[in-house]
């Protein structure tokens, strides 16, 4: 049905008269007489968004943003970031008159005294987990269909820091109730920042106001959790998503879908009830996690102590891989004259290690960019097998972080698999090494498997499993067709252009400027594509399409004298077709 | 106490009075004996007094000869092996305590050597369990089985038992974890979960400090104390867990498993769901 077709039905016999003007209304038009918000907005609500589960797992993050907003500014409200000693008068009945802090009394306060305060703890908490897990899927579904290239490197740089200053809000929210985790975990970051040549203790006394724990920490880590993060947070995020709409957002090839155009729905009314609905799927689901799992039980820990600790203390899991590196560190540390310890042993994992590994994922864009020499603008996604060494890197990345999350999980992998904490150890320190190597090149090896394959279907067509059986006794299977809209699926991507330097050295012998690094460069390039399979040519293509004929009329004659059962090998219309001889 | 210096000094008064007496010194020395031991016999852990029950002993030898001592010595003297390590340690000693423990809970009889004597269904009942404790017990003089007294912890206050929380995380919580969930220690061994563990056998735990836990003599943890310790975690065991699932109490790994499975796995599974379903309109197709 057209358009004016329905609006002609629609309107019927009578003429059309406006409505009543109604309140909202009213009001509506009065703002917008002064705002013309409707007109920006019929060209913002019109934006197209493409349509794939994948493009929704940044909207699971985005989400539960919000219920962390919603449920955190409800712990404000009863939480005292103070660290003033006071005598525990409230119903739990197994701390109830021990000495511990305001903030930590605070907390109890609000899961046992507070109408709804436990839940709405626990759904802040589960909110955290599943924002920075949501920001991570979102980052490798990014990385993994190559929708950072230009011109969106900027946005993901943006976030990259989103999921740094996510894990830092993390952290500074763990701390704060003040219980023996919380406690632990500041008394283990003083110590890691203490573990940084000349300037640590320094920092350390800065952060403190003093020597730790002093009486500073908590208020402190309140306002940077409170204030600080969560409005750099929102800025990034509006930063964020203003660029995803200048950008527009990227979609997968496919018949009408090109560089130039978004095929998708309209944000009003289509995106908007997809998104919308989705918001309050989130919601129920952290509300749901919140009400029935518990998470952070604060009072089971009882009030931070110095002199105590308890097995299983562990940062919460977006913090469990330098945790990791630093459990299987070597207990490596350099004496210099007589009074100065450099901790290699803890500066190494928890403070350059994860420097570096924050830098390389923020600098990947630029890293694949400048190997590959590759400048245009790209709006189409690429599937990861036809990137098989980005696809690699990242899946050695992967699983880089997965070991040493091992590794940081590594007591409690001990006592449910019943392993040795021991050997957990030396097997990490050995596959941290070794595993992302193998990953990276089994990931590739099966990338490339996956183009052959595609390939094969572009140039013979579908297998359909039927076997002819020829007059000369010889056995041939029936290939079906692509579909047209299939095969352009399949053949919309660039080849892969290896990056050679345009000359070493000009007539007289002189180097280029920059050539040495070009050479790198092209060395480079070469690995990075020098494996893939590239999409047939028209000459092949034509090619396979002219074998498929020679197959078809190699199969005409045995049209009708079929053996039973061929009448299904594809290329007939099998409405009523039976095999001959029925089985009962 | 006082009632019974008081009674030295009368006597001892006395004594001196018939100063001159080449007896007097002797005598002093004698009674003085005579009382400490009979406040020793008196006040001592009931082991001490207790006269050994030959019968039970004897029976006690007869089931060890069978069960225990193929590992531990027909004396219990323990065997060593060819390398110089131990199918099983000497129990002299070890007292009524650790064989009431490590037999009630099933430890022994060893089932196989391994890391750690792993909690079973005990193989004797408790007539034997006691014989096999005085047996023990009659080798030399150790902890004695904890009388039903030291370990009810039905009269304990709160407070008091506030205060078991307190030597239970400054004690326990670093191997058994903060809920007594239980926890890794190196090379394969570990502290097993408290829950469910009878108030005799935490007591008895605490006594005689099974292989890799350390021994809590009463000089370290007063009996006041281990019942503290006990009836603070009786208490946890009684407390519903307010949060909902506990998810093995073992903190924040098991939460993080739960925030990836539960959590992102249900969200992608809408987001699927959701991009599966084209929008629909609730228009109908046009008839002409
Ligand atoms: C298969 C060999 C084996 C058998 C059978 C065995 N034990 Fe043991 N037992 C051991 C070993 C080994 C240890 C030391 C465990 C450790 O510390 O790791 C031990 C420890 C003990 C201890 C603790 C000693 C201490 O220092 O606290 C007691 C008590 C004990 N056994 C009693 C018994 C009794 C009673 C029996 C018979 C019912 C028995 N065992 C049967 C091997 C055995
Ligand atoms: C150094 C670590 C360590 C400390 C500290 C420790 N334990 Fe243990 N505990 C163990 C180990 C290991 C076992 C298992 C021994 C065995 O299997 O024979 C154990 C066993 C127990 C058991 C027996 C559990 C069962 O399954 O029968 C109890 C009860 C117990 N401990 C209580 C305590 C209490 C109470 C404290 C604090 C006062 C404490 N433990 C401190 C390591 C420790
Ligand atoms: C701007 C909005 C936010 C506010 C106002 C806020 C506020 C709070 C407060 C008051 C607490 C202490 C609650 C308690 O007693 O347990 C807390 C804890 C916490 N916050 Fe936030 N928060 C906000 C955003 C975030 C974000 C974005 C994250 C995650 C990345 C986060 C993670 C945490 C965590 C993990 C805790 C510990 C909770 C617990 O132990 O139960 N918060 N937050």
């Amino acid at each position: 049905m057209s358009r004016t077709e329905s609006v002609a039905r629609t309107n019927g016999t009578k003429a059309s008269k406006a409505a009543k003007p109604n309140k909202v209304g009213a009001a509506a038009e009065w703002a917008d007489d002064r705002l013309g918000l409707a007109t920006l907005a019929k060209k913002n609500l019109r934006k197209v968004f493409p349509d794939h589960w994948s493009f929704m797992l940044g909207e699971i993050a985005l989400w539960s943003f919000i219920v962390l907003l919603l449920t955190g500014v409800f712990l404000t409200l009863w939480f005292r970031p103070s660290m003033v000693e006071v005598v525990y008068d409230g119903s739990y009945s197994q701390l109830r008159g021990i000495k511990m802090s305001e903030a930590y009394a605070s907390s109890l306060h609000l899961s046992f005294d507070v109408r709804g305060g436990l839940l709405m703890r626990q759904m802040h908490h589960w909110a955290a987990m599943v924002f920075i897990a949501a920001m991570m899927v979102h980052l490798l579904r990014v990385f993994f269909t190559g929708a950072f290239r230009k011109p969106r490197e900027l946005n993901w740089v943006i976030g990259s820091l989103l999921l740094l200053l996510g894990t830092l809000e993390g952290f500074t929210g763990y701390s704060l109730p003040d219980d023996l985790l919380s406690g632990t975990g500041i008394r283990a970051a003083d110590g890691f920042m203490k573990s940084m040549p000349v300037v640590g203790t320094y920092m350390s006394f800065f952060l403190f106001g003093g020597e730790f724990p002093g009486d500073s920490i908590i208020p402190r880590l309140y306002t940077i959790h409170v204030l600080l993060i969560p409005g750099i947070l929102l800025a990034l995020i509006g930063a964020h998503m203003l660029l995803l709409v200048y950008h527009k957002h990227t979609q997968w090839p496919g018949p009408g879908r090109t560089e130039q155009n978004v095929v998708g729905y309209p944000m009003l009314p289509v995106y908007m009830a997809k998104a919308g609905g989705f918001f309050f799927v989130v919601f129920g689901v952290l509300g749901l996690m919140g009400a029935l799992l518990t998470i952070n039980p604060v009072w089971r820990f009882g009030p931070y102590n110095p002199a105590e600790v308890t097995a299983g203390s562990q940062p919460d899991w977006y913090m469990g891989w330098p945790d990791g590196a630093l459990r299987i560190m070597p207990n490596w540390e350099t004496h210099l004259w007589n009074n100065w310890t450099l901790s290699w042993n803890v500066f190494l994992p928890i403070i350059v290690l994860p420097g570096l590994m924050f830098t390389i994922v923020m600098m990947l864009p630029f890293l694949e960019q400048w190997i590959t020499g590759d400048k245009r603008e790209h709006h189409l996604l690429e599937r990861p097998r036809n990137a098989p060494s980005r696809t690699g890197l990242m899946v050695a990345l992967m699983t880089f972080y997965a070991i040493l999350w091992m590794a940081g999980g590594n007591d409690i992998l001990a006592i449910k698999l019943k392993l040795s904490i021991n050997q957990i150890t030396y097997f990490n320190r050995a596959a941290v090494f070794i595993g992302p190597v193998i990953a990276f090149f089994i990931t590739r090896r099966w990338c490339i498997s996956l183009q052959r394959a595609d390939n094969d279907k572009l140039l013979h067509g579908l297998e359909s499993g039927v076997i002819m059986r020829d007059a000369q006794g010889g056995y041939t299977e029936k290939h079906i067709p692509l579909p047209v809209d299939k095969a352009y699926t399949l053949t919309a991507r660039a080849r892969d252009e290896v990056y050679v330097p345009d000359s070493e050295a000009d007539e007289n012998g002189v180097n280029a400027p920059g050539a040495r690094l070009n050479k790198l460069r092209s060395r480079f390039s070469r690995l990075w594509y020098g494996d893939n399979i590239q999409k047939p040519t028209k000459a092949e293509l034509e090619e396979g399409h002219h074998h498929a004929e020679l197959e078809e009329a190699h199969d005409a004659p045995l049209e009708g004298h079929a053996a039973d059962g061929h009448q299904f090998d594809g290329r007939h219309d099998i409405e009523d077709e039976h095999l001959s001889r029925q089985h009962d | 106490m006082r009632l019974i210096t008081s009674l030295i000094r009368r006597t001892v008064g006395r004594l001196s009075a018939g100063r001159r007496s080449r007896l007097a010194a002797p005598l002093v020395l004698l009674l003085g004996l005579l009382i400490t031991g009979g406040m020793y016999a008196a006040l001592s852990p009931a082991s001490a007094t207790k006269a050994a029950d030959e019968d039970q002993v004897a029976k006690g030898r007869a089931l060890f000869l069978v069960g225990c001592a193929s590992c531990h010595g027909k004396n219990a003297e323990g065997i060593t092996t060819v390398k110089g390590g131990q199918y099983g340690p000497p129990l002299v000693g070890v007292g009524a305590a650790a064989v009431d423990f490590q037999v009630g809970t099933g430890r022994m009889p060893l089932a196989q050597p391994g890391d750690q004597a792993l909690r079973k269904a005990p193989v004797y009942d408790q007539d034997e369990i006691e014989a096999l404790s005085a047996f023990v017990a009659s080798l030399g003089p150790g902890p004695a089985i904890p009388e039903k007294s030291e370990y009810d912890y039905s009269k304990v206050s709160n407070e008091e038992m506030v205060r078991g929380g307190e030597f239970f995380r400054t004690n326990c919580t670093a191997c058994h974890n903060f809920a007594g969930a239980g926890g890794a220690l190196p090379r394969g061994r570990f502290a097993p979960s408290l829950n469910g563990v009878s108030a005799k056998h935490m007591y008895e735990a605490m006594l005689t400090g099974p292989q890799q836990m350390p021994v809590f003599s009463d000089q370290v943890l007063t009996p006041e104390d281990k019942l503290q310790i006990i009836s603070y975690l009786k208490k946890n065991e009684a407390t519903p867990a307010y949060g909902g699932f506990t998810l093995g109490s073992l903190g924040p790994v098991s939460e993080g498993l739960f925030a990836w499975l539960v959590g992102i796995g249900v969200l992608v599974g809408f987001a699927v769901w959701i991009a599966a379903n084209p929008a629909r309109s609730t228009r109908k197709k046009p008839t002409a």
